[in-house]
């Protein structure tokens, strides 16, 4: 590759949308890469500054989700909201659980009497 | 491409010298042999366990009559459980070079590695005088596995590796994908690509079997590092993982060992039947590798967006990378930077790329982790009851 190219490269990838619509009937949106809080982006044509930092491949909400809200990525259903979130808000373990077995993190003892919707 | 004609008319795409051993006991000196031997083509596997296992015996003989290999030493400690005798008389049918060495008999952990060393020396010249014929991609298998996914993989490596798919079995090509306690929450859109009702049926009954399995256990196939790497739920996990499988009919569902009979999409059941019994399906992502292998697999397609490293003893593991930050820090380890999608690659470009590197290492062109000597290899205990008639339907 060229330097030029690889400017070009550079500033195509300066141009991409940070946000990422994986399906018309999708809820969340994903990071394309780490974006920082306070950042302006672009959801669904409005601008939006965005309320904390997200990591690459992580989702947040499109729009706001009440509790029991099925959340779709790639048009199907990837579990259930535990909590009401705002616009842009980071889904993760901490709102969103899974409509079949529990997910496990490093902080959470699946096995524990108390499960991670008490977390 | 070029291959290594076997007697049951299959081909493979390397000559590996394979010393198994055949309970830890005998792990170190076989160990000792492959190291000592000095040669990349030699490699390692084997089985921990002193109590006998139909599944561990049926995965050994197919895995030593794989067409990736060409001649085997067995290496016995001599008062283990497994059946050795029945292991040498499948691979000596096969039409392959093999020899077994029994430490007790030998006369312990010094003779037993000078024997192997002559032994190996003598199996390598003799395949060094194999003489390769041409291969087709209609003769060749490929396998693809995801390990350390993260929110990247299913929008970049995965679906990438189904495109290849999906152009592999246009020529013609076996592609199998499996676990399926990683496709919890896909099994009715999987049931609906089957080319038979009754198929969809046993892949749906499959994927609730799995399901039932790991809530058993208490853990879904869901490790922490998934998590840190934006993906929540198991389910949103399996839709990610199901991407690897492209587009194409599905065409069969196997079971570990189970080499499919013609070309197509094959769903790999690596579940075990019955009550649970000895613990997690697969410990860790080497294991659903191997069982890949045991089904014929010449190559894997690894996925991977947190950053895997492994290879593979016996098939050569292609590292797809998914997530662009990780491939700038890995680079060394990955085949193919699938994450540039993200930063505006085309998707039909990269499988493109990975669908042309298939062919390339399938010639002989080393993968990356063959290169840096990956050789992983875990075989642990399982129980299968036989696939049903419905799982392959005649073409």
């Amino acid at each position: 590759m060229t330097s030029f190219a690889k400017e070009q490269g550079e500033t195509d990838k300066a141009r991409l949308p940070p946000l990422l619509l994986l399906h018309p009937d999708d809820n969340i949106l994903v990071a394309r890469r780490d974006i920082a809080a306070g950042e302006r982006v672009e959801l669904d044509g409005e601008t939006f500054d965005m309320p904390a930092a997200i990591e690459l491949g992580h989702k947040l909400a499109r729009r706001a989700l009440a509790p029991d809200t099925r959340v779709l990525k790639y048009g199907a259903p990837i579990g259930s909201m535990k909590i009401a979130v705002a616009r842009g808000e980071h889904v993760h373990l901490h709102n969103l659980r899974s409509d079949y077995l529990p997910s496990t993190s490093r902080e959470i003892d699946p096995n524990s009497k108390t499960d991670q919707d008490s977390h | 491409m070029q291959g290594f004609l076997r007697k049951d008319g299959r081909k493979g795409i390397r000559n590996v010298v394979a010393v198994a051993y055949l309970v830890e006991c005998a792990h170190h000196v076989s160990r000792l042999i492959v190291q000592k031997s000095g040669a990349d083509d030699v490699h390692l596997i084997g089985f921990p366990g002193c109590y006998p296992n139909k599944y561990s015996l049926e995965m050994m003989q197919r895995l030593c009559t794989h067409p990736n290999v060409g001649a085997v030493l067995l290496v016995s400690l001599g008062c283990e459980g497994f059946n050795r005798e029945q292991l040498r008389r499948t691979i000596a049918a096969s039409g392959r070079p093999v020899d077994l060495l029994v430490i007790q008999q030998s006369g312990g952990t010094t003779r037993t590695l000078n024997a192997g060393l002559d032994i190996v020396r003598k199996m390598r010249a003799e395949l060094a005088t194999q003489t390769p014929v041409p291969m087709a991609l209609e003769e060749l298998i490929v396998g693809t596995v995801c390990g350390g996914s993260d929110g990247t993989s299913g929008i970049t490596a995965n679906p990438a590796v189904g495109r290849c798919f999906d152009w592999l079995i246009e020529k013609g090509s076996a592609c199998i994908f499996e676990e399926t306690g990683e496709l919890i929450g896909c099994e009715r859109i999987m049931a609906s690509r089957a080319i038979t009702p009754e198929l969809g049926r046993e892949i749906e009954a499959c994927v609730d079997k799995a399901a039932n399995y790991y809530r058993i256990m208490g853990y879904g196939s869901f490790a922490p590092g998934n998590a840190e790497g934006g993906l929540t739920t198991l389910e949103e996990k399996s839709m990610g993982a199901y991407s690897k499988s492209g587009s194409s009919p599905i065409t069969g569902l196997i079971k570990p060992g189970d080499v499919p009979p013609r070309g197509g999409l094959y769903l790999l059941d690596v579940v075990p039947d019955g009550e649970p019994r000895f613990g997690f399906p697969n410990i860790s992502d080497n294991a659903e590798i191997v069982e890949l292998i045991a089904c014929g697999s010449h190559l894997i397609l690894f996925t991977t967006g947190r950053g895997s490293v492994v290879g593979s003893a016996i098939s050569p593991v292609i590292k797809v990378c998914a997530n662009p930050d990780t491939y700038d820090r890995m680079a060394d380890d990955m085949d193919v930077n699938a994450g540039r999608i993200l930063r505006g690659a085309d998707l039909d470009d990269v499988g493109r790329e990975i669908f042309d590197l298939v062919q390339r290492v399938a010639s002989g062109e080393l993968s990356k982790s063959e290169a840096l000597g990956h050789q992983e290899f875990i075989l642990t205990y399982k129980q299968f009851e036989p696939i049903g008639p419905a799982c392959l339907p005649a073409a």
